[in-house]
């Protein structure tokens, strides 16, 4: 097993009680469910100005199929290898948390450089978002949700960080769930970006 | 649960089970999209299809969400939110392409 795991009840979790992660656990939740709601908001812009290409460059021209296939599979591999650092967490493995959050990070960080990598591409040919009201949308609704993996990713160094330096802790737990939910939910997000964005755009 | 308030998930089978339908719920409609082997209409209607059920197994088996296991207040504020997104999806088509509609004619 692992060398220095310390269990979950022996360190950091005498001075709060368990109702109170649970209330973290549910505000979390309440910002879960407003961050969809932006979403849905951007998504809906989105569709609204679909048509709006002012002469510019439409999705068909724009978009790569084989990309978004990439940055898809490589989002849904992260989503799986942090559902295997929450196994690990709760059976108290601790280099194992801290390996498949190694591998989540390196997924999260491949799928951001395809990202951003077509978002420098557009960009290079003139399809930035000041080209047309279709491109603005484009950018507002990935861009952000691109925004929310970087932070993730940053949230994903200082978790592996915490469970180095603490252990896994009552806290510590209670933070990787919260991050988990996160994590998942982004997951679910892009779920409705290529399905909206990237295959009706080529078709 | 256990300290951190959330269902605490001791085994991969659920992450495997949900990595499992979502490569196929993702390889099917890419491959339509890719190939065009349906017409348009059918296309897009496959897509939206697979979306929602994908959207549901993420959160059966990524998030965990169950009606007997979830806390009620976290399946309330998930129907909440899902009305709100109707409403404003629904509302902000309804508007705009009915404006569209009447500035063309």
């Amino acid at each position: 097993m692992t060398a220095g795991a310390s269990t979950m009840a022996d360190t950091g979790g005498a001075l709060i009680s368990p109702e109170k992660y649970e209330e973290k656990a549910f505000g979390f939740w309440i910002y879960l469910m407003s961050d969809a709601v932006i979403f849905a908001l951007l998504f809906a812009t989105y569709v609204v100005m679909l048509g709006n290409t002012a002469g510019g460059p439409t999705g068909k021209e724009l978009f790569s199929l084989e990309r978004a296939a990439g940055e898809t599979a490589l989002l849904l591999a992260s989503s799986a290898t942090f559902g295997f650092a929450a196994v690990a967490m709760a059976r108290n493995e601790r280099s194992r948390v801290v390996l498949w959050l190694l591998v989540t990070l390196g997924l999260g960080a491949g799928f951001l450089f395809l990202e951003f990598g077509e978002f420098a591409g557009m960009i290079a040919q003139g399809a930035g978002p000041q080209r047309s009201g279709f491109l603005s949308a484009f950018f507002t609704l990935v861009g952000t949700h691109g925004l929310h993996v970087s932070i993730g990713s940053l949230c994903i160094v200082v978790m592996i960080g915490q469970v180095l330096f603490k252990g896994l802790t009552a806290p510590v737990a209670s933070r990787l769930a919260r991050l988990g939910l996160f994590w998942h939910f982004l997951d679910i997000i892009w779920v409705a970006i290529f399905s909206v964005v990237y295959l009706p755009g080529v078709l | 649960m256990d300290a951190s308030g959330l269902p605490v998930e001791r085994s991969h089978t659920p992450y495997l089970i949900g990595l499992g339908l979502a490569v196929i719920l993702t390889a099917i409609p890419f491959a339509l999209a890719a190939t065009g082997a349906l017409p348009r209409e059918t296309t897009l209607i496959v897509i939206a299809v697979f979306a929602a059920i994908q959207i549901l197994v993420h959160l059966r088996f990524f998030l965990h969400i169950g009606f007997t296991t979830t806390p009620k207040e976290n399946l309330v504020a998930l129907a909440f939110a899902a009305l709100l997104i109707c409403i404003m999806l629904g509302g902000s088509f309804w508007i705009m392409f009915d404006l569209y509609h009447r500035m063309m004619v």
